[in-house]
């Protein structure tokens, strides 16, 4: 049958109004074998290849972008954890720092605006490797513009490190102090249950299970999913569902489209389509935006929570039906400082700290890109980063953290990161009792009862 | 067999106000970058005009690229706009 007016017309407005794009396609690269007891070897090895591939990537974009007349908006690398390509190296800060600096100028030759890949798996325990490199995060991503950090500090299998949780929160203010206005912190993730082939930055590494190269797309459409609810102001949740999956399918097979084209242009593997919705600070493009549309007053009040897990709920449901390869962390992202209907809740008073954490029990990201006053302390930090990854673990799901304490700022404040980081109000947090003897008891917080599933 | 090969559909897309001689400028693009305008309709749908073409640039001397460039300057100059995207887009999202 072929294409009609009708549908021709409705692709085509996506894109012209909705903000549909490509959001990101992401080379994963594997750098196992470049690992070495010389740093100028592996920085050598590693260097060529993240150059060669990443020019590559940049082209077959491009010529992908002019066929089907869709931006590709982003194009990234993840690399292998960098932990492990440190294991045979002096375990000294230093080490790392120059290797998260030779990642950035890589990234910079090939034009590649972010590299992920700069952490480590330490969900049961940490190497000497591992702790090396969690010492060098500071200095490591607070000297490099391009470079971005993950942890994994828990899975539901091996429960939550609370060691490395507490280290962590002395991490993330030391880097939040060593960049301005605490913006080397927008780099750096945590995580329960991360996934190992997820496109988005600042998360994004290529997992240990992966083949050599792997090419891994997110999609986006905030603003086309807003769209359709809005046009059906109407309707009962079960039909709003439907005409949400049917909108999602569309866009899903749009990305896995371009996303098996580029993997057979590059002639690597093709891995998943992450059908996440991201929100951009662009007017129109946001999440919080789609939850009103649907009847929420405000996001943040009585009745989000359920309407996002409609929302996700729907939005899974289109993608699986769209792509046999949907991966990642194919959740929906709410991160305060880069979605314009999230930054207005804030700032109206109507979502807090303790409603978002409760929004991201039903949505995959967690706690991303909020502001907190730069002199929360660290044991503060860390409670925050335990409770979130503690819904991660105990509901088998990704549940991370990227918090950004901003030196000298206080609650209600704005704080302007620039662009595609947006600008974040600047959340409360409860210090007055805290639960600093909690989190200093350190040790593994064992994995819960549902890990047993043999 | 060979022209089969060569074949590459791209539907041209315009929206904008209807107006005299739209048809005409794009046949005469086409025409001189020879590639062949396979299908045209239009209609007016939501409170745009809008045109579709089907174009086979298989035997096309320019590239969808170059092909581009050429429709932005009509849409500027006729104040409408112009698309051009491979049709393979177009079946992923709205065929089964």
């Amino acid at each position: 049958m072929p294409i009609s007016p009708e549908e021709v017309f409705e692709t085509v407005k996506m894109t012209l109004h909705d903000h549909f794009d490509i959001r990101t396609v992401t080379l994963g690269i594997n750098l196992k074998d470049c690992v070495d007891r010389d740093l100028d070897w592996l920085v050598r090895q590693a260097q060529a290849r993240i150059v060669e591939k990443g020019q590559l990537l940049n082209h077959c974009a491009d010529v992908l972008e002019q066929k089907y007349g869709i931006p590709i908006t982003n194009r990234r690398i993840a690399v292998t954890p960098v932990s492990l390509l440190l294991e045979p190296l002096p375990r000294k800060p230093i080490t790392a720092v120059k290797f998260a600096k030779a990642l950035d100028a890589a990234a910079k030759k090939a034009d590649i605006d972010f590299l992920g890949g700069f952490g480590a798996m330490v969900q049961k325990g940490m190497t000497a490797a591992d702790e090396n490199l969690i010492d060098s995060i500071p200095e490591a991503l607070s000297e490099t513009q391009r470079v971005c950090g993950f942890l994994n500090l828990a899975t539901t299998a091996a429960g939550i490190n609370m060691n490395a949780v507490v280290k962590v929160g002395h991490i993330i203010q030391d880097l939040a102090h060593k960049s301005e206005n605490g913006i080397g912190c927008a780099k750096l993730a945590v995580f329960a249950n991360v996934p190992e082939d997820n496109p988005f930055m600042a998360g994004a590494h290529h997992g240990i299970g992966e083949p050599d190269y792997s090419l891994n797309i997110g999609i986006s459409g905030p603003g086309v999913v807003r769209n359709v609810v809005a046009q059906n102001p109407d309707c009962d949740l079960t039909q709003l569902s439907e005409v949400i999956k049917r909108t999602v399918f569309k866009i899903t097979r749009a990305g896995e489209l371009i996303g098996r084209e580029l993997a057979g242009l590059m002639k690597i593997d093709f891995g998943i389509v992450d059908i996440s919705l991201a929100p951009t600070t662009s007017t129109g493009d946001s999440v919080a935006e789609i939850i009103e549309a649907m009847g929420v007053g405000r996001i943040g009040v009585p009745g989000s929570t359920a309407a996002l897990a409609l929302l996700i709920d729907a939005v899974k449901k289109g993608g699986a039906m769209a792509s046999g390869n949907v991966g990642g962390l194919s959740g929906t992202f709410i991160p305060i400082s880069e979605d314009a209907g999230m930054i207005r809740a804030v700032r109206s008073g109507t979502l807090s700290l303790d409603k978002l954490e409760a929004l991201t029990s039903v949505c995959s990201v967690g706690l991303d890109m909020f502001a907190v006053p730069g002199d929360t302390p660290p044991e503060v930090i860390s409670a925050i980063i335990a409770d979130e990854l503690s819904i991660g673990v105990m509901n088998n799901k990704t549940t991370g953290v990227r918090i950004i304490p901003v030196p000298g700022a206080k609650p209600g404040g704005i704080v302007h990161f620039g662009g595609l980081l947006g600008s974040a109000p600047v959340m409360k947090v409860s210090t007055k009792f805290t639960s600093s003897k909690f989190i200093q008891r350190r040790g593994r917080f064992p994995s819960p009862i549902l890990a047993l599933r043999n | 067999m060979s022209d089969e090969k060569a074949s590459q559909i791209c539907i041209v897309t315009v929206t904008g106000r209807d107006r005299v001689g739209i048809v005409a400028r794009l046949a005469t693009v086409m025409a001189k970058a020879n590639i062949n305008i396979v299908d045209i309709n239009q209609k007016i749908m939501e409170e745009y005009f809008v045109m579709t073409m089907a174009v086979d640039i298989g035997r096309s001397e320019a590239d969808i690229g170059q092909i581009r460039k050429r429709l932005d300057q009509v849409g500027r100059q006729m104040a409408l706009k112009i698309t051009i995207q491979d049709e393979n887009i177009f079946k992923a999202m709205h065929r089964v």
